[in-house]
């Protein structure tokens, strides 16, 4: 293994692919920092650019702009509340409040600090776990997937404030109604498309988050005049964190990491269900009184979905590299790019072409650190954008969210879904409905319905499956654990009463 | 009179030069599907080859999605007559589809240009599966139907689904019984497969071969009439007295309406930009199969499939008939 990094070491330091991982980075946060337009743009649009160099360095290159583009799209989350990748929508939920209060350096500064160290985490359990990791990902049947989308449900309270606990029920069901549009995987029927070809897909999760955040946001700008947003202090101590703020978020950043590296090596789930089960966990296991910071600007409800999501794209390429099964589609992506350089990923990648293998780990490292340092002194000029008079800020606002959605499909279709879908959600927000839950409800509720079907037609329609292996029985033993502490606690509450 | 004179000349010209013999001078590729997939990669690796050769200068791409496909094709058809240099890429799916009534046009409503590349289905088992060959699969199937369990990238009534019954059917069994499992993409089936929860896997050829060099699964079968010249060691299903020859292709579709010396043009580009240095090279890197119908021939071996497909589908309901 030494050997090995020394080998990814070798290859990673020469001028060129040090200038390219930068070029990666910086490529990729641009386009990652544009709503709608994520990692698999990004990538795709750079893979003919690779093709002049040697596989080592292309794929340096590419790892660098997946990284950066994961960046980059939280910078758009936090500033704008316009999601640039599915993958950061959960950053929105913290960041955008904490930046909208008048701490938008401090946002994005604490985005790159947890996800440089998210990154970094993961690619050390990498170098350390990869052999027992392709295991790991091949453990997991529909089964276990079902039970881990129902686990993120069971999350659902971690997602409302005190008191609205049945509104974000109820918009998390409205969420898991919304995911059942489109074609049904297991019986090829269309639900719910009212006879017009443009639902068949269903509904995009991006313009679903696009449409209830970052244009419901800019509406409500318009219709409460009183939305003040405050003045934003952009001194230099406003970008540092004190000691107490970093000691508060060192152990969500811990577990974020391990929980988003291990989500982003099962191939079926990825980025996405990372943060939103890191935010979660983290909202679960908070104190009372953190509890209440969670949607308002907590500090640990931005680390939260902010490491895991960059450690799952780390986890993510251990089924790349060591199986050669992509589990999103951005890995799909650089596995077509790794099959054109005429490299076999496998169980036998490292073995055969180990300056690829380790090469890309390194990078990995190396692609963290480059945007730490590339991100840090750009913060307080990024930031500034929120100082745009608001007459200037909303229509902008409004014009990367609608081009974001846009930019995905061209299709004029999705436009208007995407103003219907705000106005509802303009309406619900007055009633003081949660929007979150709407986003897990929906995220959750298209995988938890395929595999639950898969899981069922497997076993032959029995429920055994629940049972049948210890993976299963242990997902099975920690849902009833998290259903049923509360309700335990809150009897012995009475009880003592 | 400006315009007349302009609709004079362009007679004119496309009189005065013979058909068959020019090469377009400018290509709007339409893709149905946004950036990154199985089509907008052929679109692009086609173009490349066109611009890299020197052989059409002007090349545009525009991704429609929506519907399936179907956003595209509507668009291609209400605006045919601003479309004179537009090929839209499409694939077996766009039969299936159109089949199923996802969208009401199908390839009649359009101009078959040529089809260009072809991937080959195959049915694919972990390497340490006892099953060796498509009897294995057979007597497994008729021992019990629910032991060989078939995972597949796409809808139940794709074709990853379709092929497989026919499979069963031509070898006696009941294609009824046969038990698939959606999943969402190939590279999920393919983890399905591995984590051992289904015995087989239905897919294209071209997502499994890297997989199978790596030693991860073998296959079994592949749905070509002869073996292929880069897997000579794997078997057809043919040669194993079931001769169901299946390629999903990719090909070129004009808009309807248009004079014949301009699809005449269109054929040609494609002929021409397929015997390039520069396509061998996108080729081999992508490793596409070439399968190159053009015009009337294309239609036919659409209509052959669309037959083959349609009947099999009445036969699993998955049409009414």
């Amino acid at each position: 293994m030494i050997d090995g990094l020394l080998i990814g070491l070798q290859t990673v330091f020469t001028l060129t692919n040090i200038v390219l991982v930068f070029a990666g980075c910086a490529i990729g946060t641009v386009i990652g920092m544009i709503p709608g337009l994520g990692p698999i743009t990004a990538i795709a649009l750079m893979i003919p650019v690779t093709y002049g160099f040697d596989p080592a360095s292309g794929m340096i290159l590419l790892a660098g702009v997946y990284y950066g583009a994961v960046f980059g799209g939280s910078t758009s989350s936090i500033l704008i509340n316009a999601p640039g990748v599915a993958g950061t929508v959960a950053t929105a939920f913290d960041g955008y409040p904490m930046a909208r209060d008048g701490a938008p350096g401090k946002a994005l500064a604490i985005a790159a600090y947890a996800s440089f160290t998210g990154g970094t985490l993961a690619a050390i359990f990498l170098v350390l776990l990869a052999p027992f990791l392709a295991d790991l990902s091949l453990g997991f049947q529909s089964a276990d997937y079902f039970l881990l989308m129902v686990l993120g449900l069971s999350l659902v309270s971690a997602f409302s404030g005190q008191g609205e606990y049945l509104r974000a029920l109820a918009m998390t069901c409205f969420g898991l109604m919304l995911s059942t549009v489109g074609t049904d995987l297991s019986a090829g029927v269309q639900r719910f498309t009212f006879g017009r070809m443009d639902l068949i897909d269903g509904i995009s999760f991006l313009l679903l988050a696009m449409g209830t955040f970052a244009l419901a946001e800019a509406i409500m700008m318009v219709l409460d005049r009183s939305r003040q947003t405050k003045p934003i202090e952009l001194t230099g101590s406003s970008l540092a964190l004190s000691r107490a703020e970093v000691k508060a978020m060192a152990p969500t950043v811990g577990r974020s990491s391990i929980l988003g590296f291990l989500t982003g090596v099962l191939p079926g789930a990825g980025a996405t269900i990372a943060s939103f089960l890191a935010y979660g966990m983290e909202r679960s296991l908070a104190s009372p009184a953190d509890k209440a910071q969670f949607g308002k600007g907590s500090l640990k409800g931005l680390a939260a979905p902010e490491t895991a999501n960059n450690a799952a794209c780390t986890g993510s390429f251990v089924p790349l590299l060591t199986l050669g099964i992509p589990g999103s589609g951005t890995t799909a992506v650089l596995l077509g790019a790794l099959v054109a350089y005429g490299i076999q990923p496998g169980p036998r990648l490292f073995i055969d072409e180990p300056a690829i293998f380790w090469s890309v780990i390194v990078s990995m490292y190396f692609g963290n650190l480059f945007l730490l340092v590339l991100n840090l002194p750009l913060i307080p000029y990024i930031a500034r954008l929120l100082s745009v008079p608001r007459q200037y800020l909303v229509p902008m606002i409004m014009f990367f969210s609608l081009m974001g959605v846009y930019l995905v499909s061209f299709n004029t279709f999705d436009l208007k879904l995407m103003v219907v879908v705000a106005a509802v959600a303009v309406g619900l927000r007055i009633l003081a409905f949660p929007m979150a839950p709407l986003l897990l409800g929906f995220i959750l509720g298209g995988m938890l319905e395929d595999n639950l079907r898969r899981a069922m037609t497997l076993s032959d329609g029995s429920w055994s499956f629940l049972w049948a292996r210890p993976v299963t029985l242990c997902l099975v033993a920690i849902i009833g654990i998290v259903l049923l502490v509360p309700l335990v606690r809150t009897a012995v509450g009475w009880w003592r009463r | 009179m400006r315009r007349l004179l302009r609709v004079v000349l362009l007679a004119w010209v496309s009189i005065a030069l013979p058909a068959g013999a020019d090469i377009l001078p400018e290509v709007h590729f339409l893709i149905p599907a946004g950036p990154g997939g199985g089509w907008d990669g052929t679109a692009r690796g086609v173009g490349e080859a066109m611009t890299k050769s020197g052989l059409v200068k002007n090349v545009s791409y525009e991704n429609l999605s929506g519907g399936g496909g179907g956003r595209a094709i509507a668009k291609l058809i209400e605006t045919a007559d601003r479309q004179p240099y537009t090929l839209m890429v499409n694939s077996t799916p766009m039969v299936v589809r159109s089949l199923q009534k996802i969208f009401p046009q199908s390839f009649r409503d359009l101009e078959p240009i040529a089809s260009v590349i072809a991937d080959y289905s195959c049915f694919v088992v972990k390497d340490t599966s006892p099953i060796k060959s498509w009897s294995d699969v057979i007597d497994a199937f008729n021992k019990n139907p629910r032991s060989v369990k078939v995972a597949g990238g796409s809808v139940r009534g794709s074709t990853d689904h379709i092929i497989f019954a026919r499979a069963i059917e031509m070898s006696g069994g009941d294609p009824f019984k046969v038990i698939y499992i959606p999943y969402d993409g190939g590279g999920k089936a393919m983890a399905g497969l591995l984590t051992g929860e289904t015995q087989v896997l239905s897919t294209g050829l071209s997502e499994t071969i890297d997989m199978m060099r790596s030693g991860q699964v073998r296959i079994i079968a592949v749905t070509a009439n002869e073996r292929l010249p880069e897997i000579p060691d794997v078997p057809t299903l043919a040669e194993q007295g079931h001769p169901l020859e299946f390629a999903n292709w990719r090909g070129f579709f004009a808009a309807p309406g248009l004079a014949q010396s301009r699809y005449a043009a269109m054929r040609e580009t494609i002929t021409a930009v397929l015997a390039t240095p520069e396509f061998e090279t996108i080729r081999a890197r992508n490793g596409w199969t070439v399968l190159h119908h053009e015009g009337k021939d294309f239609y036919q071996f659409l209509e052959h499939q669309e037959s083959e497909i349609g009947t099999l589908m009445r036969q699993l309901g998955f049409l009414r008939p």
